[in-house]
């Protein structure tokens, strides 16, 4: 009879050989993200050496290269930044949740199946190609609805962001609105619902963490945005009033100044304490959907 | 084969007449006739996979979801045929409440559980809704062991009270019909003998059909039983005449347990 004592130990070491490199693989994302972390914070501190902090946050002035004296307030950038995401969410937020809805209980299953990997390319589109949209397209036609002399504007911004966000949303709050028990809908309607208010009151209050998780990812998308903001949103670094105006987000104001900034002064330093300052954001947003997402998982188990 | 009708057409609250359904290609009900008793408890047994919960779905229409499932005869309902075209299966659905197999409660409040069916049509007061609320978990005697945390998440109940929180939200609703699919198959002995002490109450108000696969459950609840076998009824009669003096020689055999 063979003997089940196969393993040698050359092979124990295969194993664990193997295994380290799983782990290794596992955690590399891990060690890039950190790398990240730390060289933007290593390059950011700096300009807080000659940057007054209050001034940095409440100033609404963003002037690196004036002559006489620089002025580094981020107020203007940042309420742009927010403005503009704000905004695509605020039009992408309805209609991604009323085309899931629409998939997941209105459209065929063949319907269903061309319509999801279609919108899901959309996310594939570059964005300097819908920012050239945004100039060509979208900007004159808020110019002729709103009769201004451009529609470079946040609003244009806002649209196309929303565009780019759409796929994210309505795929993911998709999946979560099929991922809802079809025991619940039976039930739902054995009392006397109708599919509509099955929909309002059962499934979309099931598939809720889902739903504001796909809101939260594709918010974390619109904010982190650069070639689109930049080439649609009019770059004037003015603290923004309203939607019509031309706005300049925090990543198209790193695009334009990075390449011309001379290296190791105030100003470079600082534009880096803005990428650290889009870090976080876009971390924290992230970070909330995926507490959110878990809190799903657990709930549905 | 031709079954002898056993209630007189004025006494029966359902009239099934030559049902046949498809899913797809699949015939699961063959020609069912079999009219179903007012205020009495009808039990339809049968081995897995007979048709035994597709029947009863058909009588709430719960078959309209499935997108292949296609029905031919008529189902009368009060005199009523309620595959007539004119048919709102919605409002169908009020009058035949269904309480499911495996308990499914909302991921909501207990208190919002019951009240979810008052929300659709007239529309009540917060105190009439209360009292709703009350009256059904009364009716489905989980009302004292809830009373305390109306407002908790109906997910922490255990299995047996799910299911009388399934029931009392189908009650609330006050169909004139009540469907258990099964109602049992998911809970311990003691939650199972609570369901059908409420079964047998709720016949003085209630026209009550219970699908089970139990026979002893069968025998214990249900006034009148059918025999349902590859989809077709073989036998329709008193519960007592099925289990102690079968016609058929198929119904004989699965009650002493020689098939199934």
């Amino acid at each position: 009879m063979a003997s089940i004592k196969k393993k040698g130990p050359l092979q124990n070491l295969k194993e664990n050989i193997i295994q380290h490199i799983f782990q290794l693989s596992g955690f590399l994302a891990v060690i890039i993200l950190l790398s990240i972390l730390a060289l933007l914070l290593s390059t950011a501190v700096p300009a807080f050496k000659e940057i007054n902090l209050k001034e940095f946050f409440t100033s609404t002035r963003w002037d690196p290269t004036s002559p006489e004296k620089p002025e580094y307030g981020v107020l203007s950038l940042l309420v742009s930044t927010l403005f503009v995401t704000a905004g695509a969410l605020i039009l992408a937020f309805p209609v991604g949740l009323a085309v899931a809805a629409y998939l997941s209980e209105v459209a065929s299953p063949k319907i269903r199946e061309i319509l999801k990997p279609v919108i899901e390319l959309l996310a594939a589109i570059p964005s300097v190609v819908i920012g050239f949209i945004g100039l060509n397209l979208v900007g004159p036609a808020i110019a002729r609805i709103f009769k201004l002399s451009n529609g470079l504007n946040a609003l244009n911004g806002s649209l196309l962001l929303a565009i780019m966000a759409l796929p994210t949303i309505i795929s993911l709050s998709e999946d979560a609105l099929s991922a809802v028990p079809f025991s619940y809908v039976e039930a739902s309607l054995s009392l006397g619902a109708n599919r509509f208010e099955t929909l309002i009151w059962v499934k979309i209050p099931a598939a809720i963490s889902g739903i504001v998780a796909s809101f939260m990812l594709g918010m974390g998308r619109a904010i982190g945005e650069t070639m689109t903001v930049l080439m649609a949103t009019g770059n004037a670094r003015a603290f923004p009033h309203g939607f019509l105006q031309s706005v300049r987000t925090i990543t198209a104001d790193i695009a334009i100044e990075l390449g011309e900034v001379p290296y190791y002064t105030t100003h470079y330093y600082a534009l880096f304490a803005l990428g650290l300052m889009l870090f976080i954001m876009t971390f924290l947003v992230n970070l909330v959907a995926d507490i959110i997402l878990e809190k799903q998982k657990r709930m549905l188990s | 084969m031709e079954t002898v009708p056993i209630i007189p057409a004025p006494e029966a609250k359902i009239i099934i007449e030559d049902l046949n359904l498809f899913y797809g290609k699949k015939q699961v009900l063959k020609k069912i006739n079999l009219a179903i008793p007012e205020n009495k408890v009808t039990a339809i047994i049968g081995p897995s996979g007979c048709g035994k919960s597709s029947l009863i779905r058909t009588l709430n229409r719960l078959n309209d979801l499935i997108p292949e499932a296609r029905v031919e005869g008529k189902v009368i309902l009060d005199g009523e045929n309620i595959y007539d075209p004119d048919v709102d299966p919605v409002v169908l659905r009020k009058k035949v409440g269904l309480v499911f197999q495996k308990p499914n409660p909302f991921p909501k409040s207990i208190f919002d559980n019951i009240a979810y069916g008052l929300r659709f049509g007239n529309h009540k007061k917060s105190e009439e809704i209360q009292a709703i609320v009350e009256r059904s978990l009364k009716q489905a005697a989980l009302w004292d062991e809830v009373k305390d945390c109306l407002h908790q998440s109906a997910l922490r109940l255990s299995g047996g009270q799910q299911q009388r929180l399934c029931l009392a939200r189908a009650l609330a609703v006050e169909p004139e019909i009540i469907l258990f699919d099964e109602p049992c198959s998911a809970i311990d002995p003691i939650a199972t003998a609570k369901v059908e002490e409420l079964i047998h109450q709720l016949k003085k108000d209630y026209t009550v059909i219970i699908v089970t696969h139990n026979m002893q459950q069968a025998a214990r609840v249900a006034d009148f039983t059918a025999f349902l076998w590859l989809g077709e009824l073989i036998e329709f009669d008193r519960t007592e005449k099925i289990f102690t003096n079968p016609k058929n020689k198929l119904t004989e055999d699965y009650i002493t347990g020689r098939f199934g």
